[in-house]
């Protein structure tokens, strides 16, 4: 049924379709509004037999999760950014018991300095923690991937994350085309858990493990994510044939052939993007991009395959490692064993950052000229940076550097 | 100022376009200068950046007329504006900068006589409605009615149907300059 919706909005009516059994949430900015509309379905009784938490924190979210899920239920939660570290002890462990959590991430910048807009330094910093993470490029592909995202965390007895550009997918109105009940009730069939806490059947989940097994037991955490491998892409196209979209799946090549030039991207920079590479093929300038929706587990053999004609690759990356470049990129890179491409690390979007069609347009007759440096950081005022670096250089109680850039801009910082 | 936004979203979306809204990723703090964005399209939109170069601005609060840039991105000639101002837009000053298609309509002064609050946003999307033909006043009604529920989209709807007559009633869309009363 088509509606004009926030994205927020999209995917709470979307996941209570899934028909959660327990809920426990805690604000934060930009996943709130996820939470306080299943909240207010929990309420109304438009959700059914399902518990709503709320609870002290984000550590306390995900243990309640966790609990709920060891118990047999349907469980989902969101968060976002220093939420999302709060959690990150409770975020292994649902993963080391292989529990079939579903949450959802309003990817946002974490801090200091803080800030609450859009980047993807949240979910990568618990890429390695076990959990599936699947990027959403649209509210609708947002909307859909939590179906599927039930559906594959359930079968494997893996949890899931879903990956949603704060404000920029959140907050947006969009044109969505949201399933009926019937619909997921015919497609996702009811929880079946591999595990469960019941007294009828007493066993205990969450044995130490000593270095007898610990290897073993972790290598069943790799072993799962590549079983995963297989199953996001045949899970996209069940979903496809009873939906009639095309949602999820590992990858998604736009006008890669004959493409000298591939770009690289996770989420919604992928629309900017492909109307760059339009552009830009309107010139006859062989540009192509991939959008990767299956983070974790990386799919190093299809993205391998889909730049393999390339000649040099350009990864736009929404988060920063500092002291190495980009994560993404380093990720396309294990991609490329041969190296016969030269791969370019753009970091570019942190904090909210616009990413413009003009500047990647630029970024992209850039790269084709070689003209980039290895790590690039997209649209930075060097100036700004510069005139920090010189005022730390001349003073040794120089300030603080967030606090000092902002003087120096004669902030008001409400610039888009 | 968001849900003018959203509301224009959903009434270009009623006539079967394509619509996307969203809020600026500035500071949000009570008082700082807020925007919004909308695009309409008759096929998909990808693109993802806020608009610099709009076909219409909507300024909701006159007092920042005079903001460095307001009018920059404004594609010229035949963009449209419209101001929330009693005053028009020789009075305003502001002729040389927004070309041929600019309205003044006094939103508040009408919001506060229909809603019984300064809250301009439905009364904007009437008098848009009127002045762009871009949507119908049905569809923005709807839109309304859709957003606010009961007595409160009721009153908000009579206040863009109160709107959209008065700049439709104006002999000329070019600097014409209406009054609530």
């Amino acid at each position: 049924m088509w509606k004009q919706i926030e994205g927020s909005r999209a995917v709470a009516e979307t996941v209570a379709m899934c028909r959660p059994q327990v809920i426990c949430a805690y604000p934060i900015t930009p996943q709130t509004h996820i939470v306080e509309g299943l909240g207010e379905m929990v309420k109304s009784g438009a959700l059914a037999g399902c518990e709503f938490l709320n609870v002290e924190s984000e550590f306390g979210a995900l243990s309640v999760a966790i609990g709920a899920s060891a118990a047999g239920a349907r469980t989902y939660t969101a968060t976002a950014s220093q939420g999302l570290l709060f959690m990150a002890e409770a975020v292994y462990n649902a993963a080391g018991l292989g529990l079939p959590i579903v949450m959802t991430i309003g990817n946002r910048a974490i801090g200091a300095p803080i800030n609450i807009w859009n980047d993807h330094s949240d979910s990568m910093s618990m890429r390695d923690s076990g959990w599936i993470q699947l990027h959403a490029e649209s509210n609708q592909e947002a909307a859909d991937l939590h179906i599927q995202a039930f559906r594959l965390a359930e079968e494997l007895s893996c949890p899931v994350m879903v990956c949603m550009d704060g404000f920029i997918l959140t907050h947006a109105y969009d044109r969505i085309d949201v399933p009926l009940q019937q619909q997921v009730d015919a497609w996702l069939a009811p929880f079946e858990p591999r595990q469960v806490l019941d007294p009828a059947a007493p066993v205990s989940i969450g044995a130490m493990v000593g270095p007898e097994a610990f290897s073993e037991v972790r290598y069943l955490a790799h072993h799962k994510q590549l079983q995963a491998l297989d199953r996001i892409p045949e899970i996209s196209g069940e979903f496809l044939e009873a939906f009639g979209r095309e949602s999820g799946g590992l990858l998604r090549p736009y006008r890669i052939e004959g493409a000298d030039t591939i770009v690289v991207a996770l989420g919604s920079v992928t629309g900017t993007i492909q109307e760059a590479v339009d552009e830009l093929r309107a010139d006859n300038v062989a540009v192509g991009s991939i959008s990767i929706c299956s983070y974790r587990p990386f799919p190093l053999e299809a993205v391998g395959r889909a730049l393999s004609d390339a000649k040099r690759v350009v990864v736009i990356d929404k988060s920063l490692a500092p002291g190495l470049g980009g994560m993404l990129a380093t990720d396309v890179q294990m991609a490329l064993s041969a190296r016969r491409q030269r791969v370019y690390t753009v970091i570019a979007g942190l904090g909210g950052r616009t990413i413009t069609k003009a500047s990647l347009v630029k970024l992209f007759l850039q790269a084709r000229a070689d003209a980039l440096e290895s790590v690039t950081f997209l649209d930075l005022n060097w100036d700004l940076v510069n005139r920090q670096l010189s005022r730390e250089m001349a003073t040794r109680r120089s300030g603080p550097a967030a606090e000092n850039i902002l003087k120096d801009l004669g902030a008001l910082p409400s610039k888009i | 100022m968001v849900s003018a936004a959203e509301m224009l979203s959903i009434a270009a979306f009623l006539e079967g376009r394509y619509a996307q809204a969203f809020p600026s990723f500035g500071s949000e703090r009570m008082g700082a200068p807020v925007m919004a964005f909308c695009r309409i399209s008759d096929r998909p939109i990808r693109l993802r950046e806020p608009v610099t170069e709009p076909d219409a601005l909507i300024i909701q609060d006159p007092t920042l007329l005079h903001q460095a840039g307001l009018f920059e991105g404004l594609q010229l000639p035949g963009g449209y504006v419209l101001i929330n101002s009693s005053r028009s837009i020789d009075e305003l000053g502001i002729g040389s900068y927004v070309g041929d298609h600019a309205v003044t309509v006094a939103a508040t002064e009408l919001a506060l006589r229909f809603v019984g609050r300064p809250l301009p946003n439905s009364t904007l999307l009437g008098a848009f409605a009127a002045m762009t033909a871009e949507l119908r006043l049905e569809s923005v009604l709807a839109a309304i009615r859709q957003k606010f529920a009961g007595k409160i989209g009721e009153a908000n709807a009579a206040a863009a149907q109160a709107a959209y007559e008065l700049i439709s009633r104006s002999d000329t869309r070019e600097k014409i300059h209406v009054e609530a009363d």
